[in-house]
């Protein structure tokens, strides 16, 4: 069984299909990247996968549940449990440092642990800034953060939209290999990005075009 | 993790809720303020009113019953035929309203011949008097603080606490004027039972019938007209409440009221329940108010209470648009990070609990600071306008309390309602970067 299906996905605002009739499968393990122009429904989909939206037509299942007729409580636990989000732009609470961020995730999925929350923060290097407020760090940093964040309750699906959009090339390559290591290590990853490069890096990548999907490309270069 | 969040909130972003409990403060130290304010008005504006003399006085029984009958009264030379008793004076004190009884005064009149052969009404009376009560209370009554529109043109008031005090007297000006008379003068007086020699201290401007007149020591004059132990009649200074349906009842016969009725009349300070106990409490004595000074203090009273209740409602709606207006900005500025709070998994209980409690925090620290604040205004106002202090009421911490909790309730749950409608797709991604 696929992790991730979506069938038949439509999302329409009046008179705007932002979503036309979409089909698609991520199996558990996969990292795939989706591409395409602006307003093409990239974030729309993004969106209804992370539970955050309810599609107007259509079926979605993550692990078996159809995840379009549930109530939005519901919701919100599958999400706590099964999904990490990352943002284009780094949403932290300004008025945590850097390591509360992480366990504010902790504290709403089980129990805070400051310990493996400054794990975490090693795993994406900032170890050291773990005692700093958002306004101290720098994009670069609140986005490795965020993916700390993310990351910290070990979630089966990661959903990143444009994640390096707002990154210099080190901070993406940093990013890029934190990818990587979470593909190691099983999880399944969903990427939306403009970059070509950080798409090079998936397995898989869809392109949207309208609402639609207008192909899907293998990439036959991805190493492990 | 919820206590650090909160402690993150409130002092990571000091500036924001300094502001908000900084507003949340005005509005309580307004609200403290003119409750306050209003429930002391009552009191202040009869301790004001008191100022224009007694409201009460005191006559033994026979002499009213004289005067009445022959309809003399105040009305130049009564024939005294009857006296209370000076040694009673102090039970005015003991009575069910003792704390309302604020001043009083003895008088005791005697006809005297100067050296010079001319006739001047000598009134006796206390100034200064130091009471010691069975109850262990001290305290100074007499015309000093009963007389306050006195002006001292010259001298100082009798001070009955001092040496020699008890040969001192005050004149008034026209007199002095009349005789040429300077304080520190001597002069000689000579009563119907026997004289004296007695030094000036003060001239005093009263702009009545007792510019004429020389005012001395009660036992003084008792002395000269051989009267000791027996005073005329009692000044008594009342804070009174403005007289009902009840009142005025009791005050024809309080024996025919219910035992209800009367219980509630006696327990109620209305000049005619206060007047009833004096009687009780002294001899043979009749007490009546001074009518015209009791009704209008009602009226003036009943008026500057209204004034008061418009002016708090007022400030009450204005403090606490104030603080909803507040309030609800700060919530609604949070959306991007409540969305984020619900992005990463919290229920909208827990994000609820978190902004109530530390709005509750905030409006707590703003609610005591305000109070006090409120509380000192308040003594700012009763200073400037009533030249003493307010009391502070308890009553008016629990309504303060109702008032600010309502109000910044108002003020944050329609907030975060709104924000928990909003879905955080919407706050999170939008490219607004
Ligand atoms: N809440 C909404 N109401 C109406 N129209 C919407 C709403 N959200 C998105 N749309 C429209 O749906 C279309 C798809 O939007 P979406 O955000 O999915 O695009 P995108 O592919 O993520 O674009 P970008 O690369 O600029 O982020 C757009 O035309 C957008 O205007
Ligand atoms: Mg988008």
């Amino acid at each position: 069984m696929s992790l991730l299906e979506l069938k038949n996905i439509s999302k329409i605002y009046g008179e705007l299909k932002a979503l036309d009739n979409v089909n698609i499968k991520v199996e558990k393990g996969e990292w795939v990247a989706i591409m395409g122009p602006s307003g093409s429904g990239k974030s729309t989909m993004m969106n209804i996968i992370g539970c955050m939206d309810k599609p107007s037509l259509g079926e979605v299942l993550l692990d078996g549940v159809d995840i379009s007729k549930e109530s939005s409580k519901k919701l919100t636990e599958i999400r706590r449990d099964k999904i990490g989000l990352i943002f284009q732009q780094f949403h932290m609470v300004n008025y945590l440092t850097a390591v509360e961020n992480v366990m504010v995730s902790q504290y709403y999925h089980s129990m805070p642990d400051e310990e493996e929350a400054l794990e975490a923060l090693g795993r994406v290097g900032l170890r050291e800034r773990a005692k700093h407020l958002p306004s101290q760090l720098s994009g670069g940093e609140q986005q490795r953060v965020c993916v700390a964040r993310a990351l910290i309750n070990a979630p089966e699906l990661i959903l990143a939209d444009e994640p390096t959009g707002n990154l210099d090339e080190a901070n993406e390559n940093i990013v890029l290999d934190l990818f990587r290591q979470l593909h190691r290590e099983g999880t399944t990853l969903i990427v939306v990005t403009h970059d070509p490069e950080v798409a090079e890096a998936a397995q898989r990548t869809i392109v949207l075009e309208h609402g639609r999907v207008a192909r899907e490309i293998i990439n036959e270069n991805f190493q492990e | 993790m919820f206590i650090r969040m909160i402690r993150g909130a409130l002092f990571r972003q000091r500036g924001k809720m300094l502001l908000i409990a900084f507003t949340i403060a005005l509005g309580t130290s307004l609200a403290t303020a003119m409750l306050n304010v209003m429930l002391d008005v009552g009191d202040k504006v009869n301790q004001e009113l008191k100022t224009y003399g007694a409201n009460i006085t005191v006559k033994p029984k026979d002499s009213s019953l004289l005067s009445d009958l022959y309809d003399v009264e105040d009305e130049g030379d009564v024939i005294q035929t009857s006296y209370l008793k000076e040694e009673e004076v102090g039970k005015l004190k003991t009575i069910f309203w003792a704390f309302n009884i604020v001043d009083f005064a003895p008088f005791i009149d005697a006809d005297i011949t100067l050296a010079d052969g001319s006739q001047v009404k000598l009134v006796g009376t206390w100034f200064n008097h130091h009471l010691e009560l069975p109850t262990g209370e001290n305290l100074d009554v007499g015309v000093t603080s009963l007389r306050t529109w006195w002006d001292i043109a010259d001298g100082t008031w009798l001070d009955e606490q001092t040496e020699g005090s008890e040969n001192a007297i005050m004149i008034g000006t026209v007199l002095a004027e009349r005789e040429g008379w300077k304080v520190g003068d001597t002069i000689s007086l000579e009563g119907p039972a026997s004289s004296c020699e007695a030094v000036i201290t003060g001239i005093f401007d009263a702009g009545g019938d007792e510019d004429e007149q020389i005012y001395a020591p009660l036992d003084l004059v008792q002395e000269l007209s051989d009267t000791e132990g027996k005073v005329a009649y009692i000044e008594v200074s009342a804070l009174t409440t403005p007289d009902n349906d009840l009142a005025k009842r009791a005050a024809q016969n309080p024996a025919a009221l219910s035992a209800k009725d009367y219980e509630t009349w006696y327990c109620t300070a209305y000049v005619s329940a206060i007047c009833y106990q004096i009687q009780e409490a002294i001899t043979d004595s009749v007490a009546s108010a001074v009518r015209q000074v009791a009704e209008s203090e009602g009226a003036i009273l009943d008026k500057t209470q209204l004034l008061m209740i418009l002016i708090t409602i007022l400030s009450l709606i204005g403090s606490a648009l104030g603080i909803s207006n507040l309030v609800t900005a700060s919530v609604m500025e949070r959306a991007q990070e409540i969305g984020l709070l619900k992005a990463i998994g919290a229920k909208d209980r827990s994000i609820t609990g978190l902004v109530l409690t530390e709005i509750l925090i905030t409006a707590l620290v703003g609610g005591v600071a305000g109070y006090f604040l409120g509380f000192g205004f308040a003594q700012l106002i009763g200073r400037t306008v009533f030249g003493s202090a307010i009391e502070m009421k308890v009553m008016v911490i629990p309504i303060v309390i109702v008032l600010i909790s309502l109000v910044t309730a108002a003020g944050s749950l329609p907030a975060i309602r709104m924000v928990l409608r909003l879905r955080p797709a919407e706050v999170l991604h939008g490219s607004k970067a």
